[in-house]
């Protein structure tokens, strides 16, 4: 599925900042279904290669232990499963948190800090992946260059498991 | 008008069966999983087994699991739950307590023939020495068949995929658990542990109910005995190949050797990205 794309540099004065940093606004759509449960989300950053180099988050039913663990539906974030999640142990710190309610969110991540951690100078994607029980899967991309040398914004929409997703990096 | 086509259709038939190469097994037999990829610290994955024409779906005879093994991520046996057997399919559960990948399969050898004894034409399954003493004319074919298919939890691993190195084996060169509708998958045939060249092979995607094209994918192994995959849609998919054929003398001493059958089966899951 073809996402639109749009990348802005808004000319603001570089700042002079220790670190660059990364602020993410995503949003989950209220949808008229009449088994609802809250989407699986993954966020991670991919390098050119498709290599995933970094999980920012994986949201999850971590709090459904035993038989049936949140863990099982995990392969459902299916493309974040064959990337990275696979080779992950889950729970896994600063990055599994509780399923969300529909809404926006925003995120914020700093660079040298866990868990974006330090990205080598290049080109990247910022992928988010929504997978829902008993609903649909979408995955939306934004790419973006690494360090930014001004503040610079992307965004993408999906159609269906996703809304508005906005990646804003600064230097 | 209407005798013309059937007496066509019998001439076909008869002119098909003479020249068909010989088959070990009539019916398709597949090991279906419940799911192929999996996550957490344990979970089960329940699996059809049956002999089938369509794919699949249970249309012809449960598989018996007599001979049904699991190996386990660290290459050891792993005890499975056998559920039961109905008229249809056989079903039973593996636990998954390890992270990695397990081959699940049924595979057996044994033997076939005939033999002459006081003058009547006999056939036999099992061993060789249940030819009778005095029996003369005897023929025999030795039978190789492997059916499976691979699950993992977690992330991928190796160790259960090594070659047993007994009769027709598909080693996976491309992860059978990685694999992705639209990408090349690479797998090696492997004839008793060595390259299987110019095998042909058949692959053809699941839900043949619901077409009208059979849908099947005849290839054949380069030199190395290898083979390139690619499955337009996400689904799952069936592998099949068999090799040698006929009927030899009893082995033993200066005789004849025996024929030699090895079939080969497996399910392989497609996902989409």
């Amino acid at each position: 599925m073809r996402k639109t794309i749009i990348i802005t540099a808004t000319s603001l004065a570089a700042t002079p900042a220790v670190a660059a940093d990364m602020q993410i606004s995503l949003e989950i759509p209220r949808l008229r279904v009449a088994e609802y449960h809250n989407p699986y989300i993954a966020i991670w950053i991919e390098d050119e290669a498709g290599k995933a180099v970094a999980t920012l988050d994986a949201w999850y039913d971590v709090d459904l232990k035993g038989e049936e663990a949140g863990t099982k539906w995990l392969p459902d974030l299916r493309t974040w499963w064959r990337r990275a999640g696979r080779s992950l142990r889950m729970p896994a710190d600063g990055i599994s948190g509780p399923t969300q309610a529909p809404g926006r969110y925003d995120l914020r991540f700093s660079e040298g800090t866990r868990p974006l951690g330090r990205l080598a100078p290049g080109s990247y994607k910022l992928r988010v992946e929504a997978a829902r029980e008993v609903g649909g899967r979408e995955l939306v991309t934004i790419p973006f260059q690494w360090p930014p040398r001004s503040a610079q914004t992307g965004s993408a929409s999906g159609t269906a498991e996703l809304g508005a997703i906005r990646l804003t990096v600064r230097p | 008008m209407f005798a013309k086509p059937t007496l066509l259709a019998a001439g076909l038939a008869v002119g098909l069966a003479a020249f068909m190469p010989h088959k070990a097994e009539a019916h398709r037999r597949w090991l279906l999983p419940s799911s192929t990829v999996l996550a957490g610290e344990g979970t089960t994955v329940t699996v059809d087994a049956a002999a089938s024409n369509g794919l699949f779906t249970f249309d012809h005879r449960p598989m018996g699991l007599d001979d049904l093994k699991v190996i386990g991520p660290d290459g050891q046996p792993v005890q499975h739950k056998v559920i039961g057997s109905g008229e249809f399919r056989s079903v039973f559960d593996v636990p998954l307590q390890q992270q990695g990948t397990y081959r699940i399969a049924i595979a057996n050898e044994g033997m076939s023939g005939v033999y002459t004894l006081n003058g009547e034409r006999k056939r036999f399954r099992g061993v060789a020495d249940q030819v009778p003493a005095g029996a003369t004319d005897v023929r025999v074919t030795q039978n190789a068949s492997r059916v499976e298919t691979f699950v993992t939890l977690g992330a991928p691993t190796e160790t259960a995929l090594q070659p047993t190195g007994q009769g027709l084996e598909m080693i996976p060169i491309t992860h059978p658990n990685d694999l992705v509708a639209g990408e090349e998958a690479q797998v090696r045939f492997l004839l008793d542990g060595q390259p299987a060249a110019g095998l042909e092979v058949e692959f053809v995607e699941g839900g043949t109910r619901y077409r009208d094209d059979a849908g099947i994918q005849t290839l054949t192994t380069d030199s190395d005995g290898v083979l390139t995959l690619t499955a337009a849609r996400p689904g799952m998919y069936y592998v099949e190949a068999s090799q040698g054929g006929g009927q030899g003398g009893p082995g033993g001493g200066e005789g004849e050797a025996p024929a030699r059958v090895s079939s080969y089966t497996a399910v392989l899951e497609f996902l989409p990205l």
